[in-house]
């Protein structure tokens, strides 16, 4: 479903992505977790077309997209949705206008798009009454959600999740973790999460990359993962200071 | 060595800015033979316009007032409710109505675009409309050019009637002009080109005007600093550009 070849990313002098290689089978809910700085988000601004990689491949749906924008791939191949790591909800529009954004802009009615829109909400654990609410009237886990039923609004057949938890009490955390897993098992959909949270890990994931450095160091399913004699993967999981994985200007 | 040094890399950063923001018209063109979001474009022309009336319409009614005080005080007072009159009305519609109307509605809308846009685009809310496949110059950008190229006009018009009007009153209320020989000689002196170009002018500084807030806006970097020196060179850029173009314009217009 989604496969990456030789991916080169660098910025002036900073190599970011270095010849990295992923395959994420269709169905598949795939993690790549790492350190803050190894290039997770700009991995997933590549795949998003939001960024140009400086060489290398991205199919998605057996489609080459380097170059293209996701206008395309959404027309042309398959529709995919994102879940942004601050949420990103439109301030300037209610709820209900937030998570039917897509269907709004194609002229479906606007009573339709309400209708859709408070079943999607019901889907994500919220309640009719906060539709015509506006973002800054939510709690950040209330926002994570509305966010969650944006990205699942259209039935995507891939989903990227970019660090769904940062900025949650745990609790909350493992709401919306089991709330990724429910609806992405719900749509069929393959799911690729950039995170360092090791819950979200072992809730979401049913295959783990571990990116260090500019590539993919590790990867094998999540069961694996707790039992893997690799060193960065351990020291990453169990959260040491010492070991393979060098801690610099932190 | 270091003078060449900093000199040659503010050339560059011009050099680059000023290519930039070429692409980013470029762009912005492009955008509006695509697809048109009227309801944006009317929300824009609410929030650059009518919501700008006040602001105007009090500048235009003081500038008025007070240049009809100099005219008065400054010049020969024989025959001055002629002069007076006529000056007002042509220099308020020539140049005060459009460049003033201009300049305050830089400061005010120019800095709510930038902050605006940038605040998106720091938030990621930019990214999330590109994956939600909307063009966010479709969306953002073109709503709020057109709506600046409409509206300004219109605005500077208000200003032009609000303008002639101040200097009416105090022409009438402190100089003991005659109200009714006050309005017909503005009418005898004012021309349709005058009245014409000040709108031309408008439009482009409406153009000015939505263009650095957007452009700002998309340059913004780095959070709440990053939105706020944006919003910053917004209003600088835009009212740099204004009183540069009016100076391009007028000679246009007027000498030849």
């Amino acid at each position: 479903m989604i496969e990456i070849k030789n991916l080169n990313k660098r910025f002036h002098k900073n190599e970011v992505l270095k010849s990295l290689n992923i395959k994420i089978e269709k169905g598949e809910s795939a993690v790549v977790i790492g350190r803050s700085g190894t290039g997770k988000s700009v991995l997933l601004k590549c795949l998003l077309g939001l960024l140009k990689p400086d060489s290398g491949v991205i199919k998605i749906g057996n489609k080459n997209i380097i170059g293209k924008n996701l206008q395309y791939i959404n027309n042309k191949s398959v529709k995919i949705g994102m879940l942004f790591q601050g949420g990103a909800l439109f301030d300037s529009l209610n709820i209900w206008r937030n998570i039917s954004f897509s269907s709004l802009q194609n002229k479906v009615s606007e009573k339709e798009c309400k209708k859709i829109a408070i079943e999607t909400l019901e889907k994500v654990g919220l309640n009719s009454d906060v539709a015509d609410l506006y973002p800054s009237e939510l709690s950040g886990g209330m926002q994570k959600r509305v966010s969650l039923g944006r990205a699942i609004f259209s039935e995507p057949d891939i989903i990227f999740f970019d660090e769904p938890t940062t900025g949650l009490d745990p609790i909350t955390a493992d709401v919306i973790n089991k709330l990724i897993l429910e609806k992405v098992n719900d749509l069929g959909a393959t799911a690729l999460t950039i995170t360092h949270d090791m819950s979200s890990v072992r809730t979401i994931a049913s295959k783990v990359y571990m990116l260090h450095e500019g590539n993919i160091i590790w990867g094998d399913n999540v069961g694996e993962m707790e039992k893997t004699k690799n060193e960065y993967i351990s020291q990453f999981i169990n959260g040491q200071s010492n070991g393979p994985i060098k801690i610099q200007n932190n | 060595m270091k003078i060449f040094t900093n000199v040659g890399s503010s050339v560059i950063n011009f050099l680059e800015e000023t290519g930039k923001f070429f692409i980013f018209t470029i762009k912005t063109l492009k955008s509006s033979i695509s697809k048109w979001y009227f309801r944006n474009i009317f929300q824009q022309m609410v929030s650059i316009g009518y919501l700008s009336l006040p602001v105007v319409a009090l500048t235009s009614f003081f500038t008025g007032g007070a240049l009809a005080i100099q005219i008065y005080y400054g010049g020969n007072q024989f025959n001055s409710e002629v002069i007076v009159s006529s000056i007002v009305a042509l220099g308020i519609t020539r140049e005060l109505g459009p460049v003033l109307g201009g300049i305050v509605v830089a400061g005010r809308v120019s800095a709510a675009i930038a902050a605006e846009i940038g605040t998106m685009k720091v938030t990621e809310q930019i990214d999330a409309l590109r994956t939600l496949s909307t063009d966010p110059f479709e969306y953002l950008v073109f709503p709020r050019v057109i709506a600046g190229i409409i509206v300004l006009p219109i605005l500077v018009g208000f200003a032009d009637v609000i303008g002639i009007m101040g200097g009416w009153f105090v022409g009438v209320q402190s100089l003991d002009f005659n109200g009714t020989v006050y309005l017909q000689n503005t009418e005898i002196f004012l021309e349709s080109n005058d009245i014409i170009s000040g709108l031309i002018k408008a439009s482009v500084f409406g153009f000015i005007i939505s263009m650095m807030g957007c452009y700002h806006g998309f340059s913004s970097e780095g959070g709440a600093q990053g939105v706020g020196r944006s919003t910053m060179n917004a209003v600088v850029s835009s009212s740099i550009l204004i009183l540069g173009s009016n100076y391009i314009m007028t000679n246009l217009l007027f000498a030849s």
